[in-house]
């Protein structure tokens, strides 16, 4: 006992949680000293580490799959993936959070700092093999969030928003961690491999509770219908950046946490989770469609926007196959662009000290700035999955293998949806295109522009060359089986 | 045997006594301090029962934090609990309603397992239980090892925890008076006193 002990656990496949974590430490401490002025030292700081560590991540050896620390943590080529993904949401959070924050007058090193905490909070998610690791990381990453949220502090929405997610944030981890227990109490292990080989033929009543708990704490923590009811109000209220990242980010390790843990966990008892992911599915994109036409303010139709596409991904869940996992990580490195590219046009309706944040002051944008109107018109077209734009095949891998795995009724109500969802989608470019001009905004920051520049490449050329995503996602979905 | 029993009896009674207490108490200062007394009478049936860590944890946090800051409470925001008691008569048939049905379940519960030992399943996997050594012991084996993973990242939550009670609430007064040391040790008697001449009906400009 005492050897197996003595020997320090293989700390390599850590290398970019551990970057991030001394990382930050440092800046916290050169933002303490320096007070005030190191505020653009630590956000360059800090984009250097995500940038470092995306790279770390990156260049892992593909086929690389090790436990370690007590084989609680997994690295393996979902988690790369997952987390590649989150670097690049945090990564553009920053650039887009720079020139909002100085003319709202909250900019502090703070906010840098959080956003890398809950980044090392995301890739724990990513890599969790364990009931433990996993809701360590959740909440490290939704506690940082709690308090981004609520950062712009004199401005009363954003605290209540900060308030909201908190309240409702906590009622959703004593869920998940209710459903945690009573799986731990039926299987007598956490470790999900372990989980595994407790659970065969009929598991019981105990187990079923407990997954159906653990999936309402996950669905609450991806948004998905019937748990987003804060949704809306936390993306209203937050600082547009802010919103940005949350619409992003944790999303996609929301999501990677979710897979990895009805794959990872509970791959025999599929028959039991399915149908509940079914149902959070077709209520989500349902939601996502309708309840969206009536919203005037864009951060709550990205909201609504975000839970129903929570959904369309879920759908590849439900399918339970490799290819099903494939298609949610197309979906989801799409999604991260399409969002991105969204949040970069909203961040950019600025004239002098003012932001606009409805749908008509988008009216006309054509004629004053066409090549935002055109990013956000491609955007938009994606988000509503109009071939030959990448959001359109983000739609078909995940209708493709429902289709694959029989569940035919799900794909067609996934179509019917996002038919439904067009029609909003596509009212913003017939504002944006055929209205009367209105006065023009300020030219885009350059940390915006950045984002937007990526994004739409990745959008409008997805067709082109979608062998590297698809290729990895397909990598990242092989490791799972 | 007997004088565990007894010493049961004795934390058992106390605990009780002082939880009927804490409601029946007119001031609420004597309140928390028999919710103090509830504590560590029920932390004294922990070790009875073994379970010394978590009663060493429940005196430092119950009693040590949790209690004291009520206390804190209590004495700063002068709480009328007069007015607060007003409404005792209304809510008796629900709070009764309420304390009944657990009480029910409890005996259920207790009453089943009284019955039939077997009726409680055991997990499907196999946990070990070892007596060689004592919980403190046992927890102290693993939390810096096996489980050093959590235990740092539960070191990230707690500073995710304080820069956020920071960022929220520290603010930058203009204007406030804060004491420098260094420039008071430094003082001498000429850098405090001025002796000027006053010229006779013309006063000083100060």
């Amino acid at each position: 006992m005492t050897a197996a002990h003595s020997v320090l656990p293989t700390l390599a496949p850590l290398l970019p949680e551990l970057i991030l974590s001394v990382g930050v430490l440092v800046l916290i401490l050169y933002g303490a000293f320096r007070g005030e002025r190191s505020v653009e030292g630590v956000n360059v700081g800090a984009l250097l580490l995500l940038v470092l560590a995306f790279f770390v991540v990156v260049t892992q050896p593909a086929g690389m799959k090790v436990t370690t620390l007590s084989g609680a943590f997994i690295s393996d080529a979902f988690s790369r993936v997952m987390k590649g993904l989150v670097l690049l949401g945090s990564a553009a959070t920053i650039l887009l959070s720079r020139d909002y924050f100085q003319r709202e007058r909250i900019d502090r090193f703070e906010f840098p700092v959080l956003i890398l905490l809950c980044t090392i909070g995301m890739m724990v998610m990513a890599s969790a093999n364990d009931l433990i690791a996993l809701y360590l990381g959740l909440e490290l990453q939704s506690l940082a969030a709690y308090v981004i949220a609520a950062f712009h502090r004199d401005d009363l929405k954003s605290t209540e928003a900060g308030l909201k997610y908190f309240v409702l944030g906590a009622l959703s981890s004593g869920m998940l961690l209710y459903g945690a227990s009573l799986v731990y109490g039926f299987t007598g292990t956490v470790s999900f491999p372990g989980i595994v080989s407790a659970l065969h033929g009929d598991p019981g009543f105990g187990i079923v509770l407990g997954i159906v708990f653990v999936a309402a704490g996950v669905a609450f923590k991806m948004s998905a219908v019937p748990f987003h009811m804060w949704t809306p109000d936390v993306y209203e209220g937050s600082p547009t950046p802010v919103t940005a990242f949350f619409a992003s980010a944790p999303k996609m390790a929301a999501v990677a946490m979710t897979v990895r843990l009805f794959i990872g966990a509970f791959p025999d008892v599929t028959a039991i989770w399915q149908q509940i992911i079914i149902f959070i599915a077709i209520a989500s994109m349902a939601l996502g469609s309708f309840a969206a036409i009536g919203q005037r303010n864009i951060k709550r139709l990205m909201a609504y926007s975000s839970i129903g596409n929570i959904g369309y991904a879920l759908i590849g869940l439900a399918a339970g196959s490799e290819e099903g996992v494939r298609g949610v990580v197309i979906y989801m490195i799409i999604y991260l662009a399409m969002t991105l590219g969204a949040f970069a046009v909203i961040l950019s309706l600025r004239r002098r000290n003012e932001m606009f944040e409805t749908i008509d002051d988008l009216s006309g944008l054509s004629r004053t700035h066409p090549v935002l109107a055109f990013c956000l018109a491609a955007m938009m077209f994606s988000l509503a999955g109009i071939p030959p734009l990448a959001g359109f095949f983000a739609k078909f891998y995940v209708f493709a293998a429902a289709i694959k795995a029989g569940l035919v009724a799900l794909a067609v109500i996934g179509v019917v949806t996002s038919v439904v969802g067009a029609y909003y989608y596509l009212r913003i470019v017939k504002v944006m295109y055929f209205d009367e001009a209105r006065a023009p905004y300020e030219a885009m920051a350059p940390g915006l522009r950045i984002v937007l520049a990526i994004s739409s490449v990745v959008v409008i050329l997805f067709w082109l060359l979608p062998a590297p995503l698809v290729g990895a996602a397909g990598a990242a979905a092989k490791s799972l089986f | 045997m007997t004088a565990a029993a007894a010493f049961f009896y004795l934390f058992a009674g106390v605990a009780i006594a002082s939880g009927f207490m804490v409601i029946a108490s007119r001031n609420p200062v004597a309140s928390v301090l028999f919710l103090i007394l509830a504590f560590v009478n029920a932390a004294g049936l922990f070790v009875l029962m073994g379970a010394e860590f978590l009663a060493m944890i429940l005196i430092v946090v119950y009693v040590g934090a949790v209690a004291v800051l009520f206390l804190f409470v209590v004495m700063m925001l002068d709480v009328d609990f007069a007015q607060l008691r007003q409404g005792f008569q209304q809510y008796l048939p629900v709070g009764g309603l309420i304390g009944a049905i657990f009480l029910i379940e409890l005996l259920l519960v207790v009453g089943s397992w009284t019955i039939d030992p077997g009726l409680v399943q055991a997990p499907l996997g196999n946990v070990a239980a070892d007596d060689s050594f004592t919980n403190t012991a046992a927890l102290g084996r693993v939390l810096y090892t096996e489980y050093a993973y959590f235990f740092q990242i539960a070191g990230l939550v707690l500073l995710v925890a304080m820069i956020g009670a920071i960022v929220l609430t520290l603010r930058d007064r203009p204007g406030v008076k804060r004491q420098n040391i260094a420039v008071q040790n430094a003082r001498t008697q000429a850098m405090a006193v001025e002796t000027r001449k006053v010229p006779s009906r013309q006063g000083v400009e100060v």
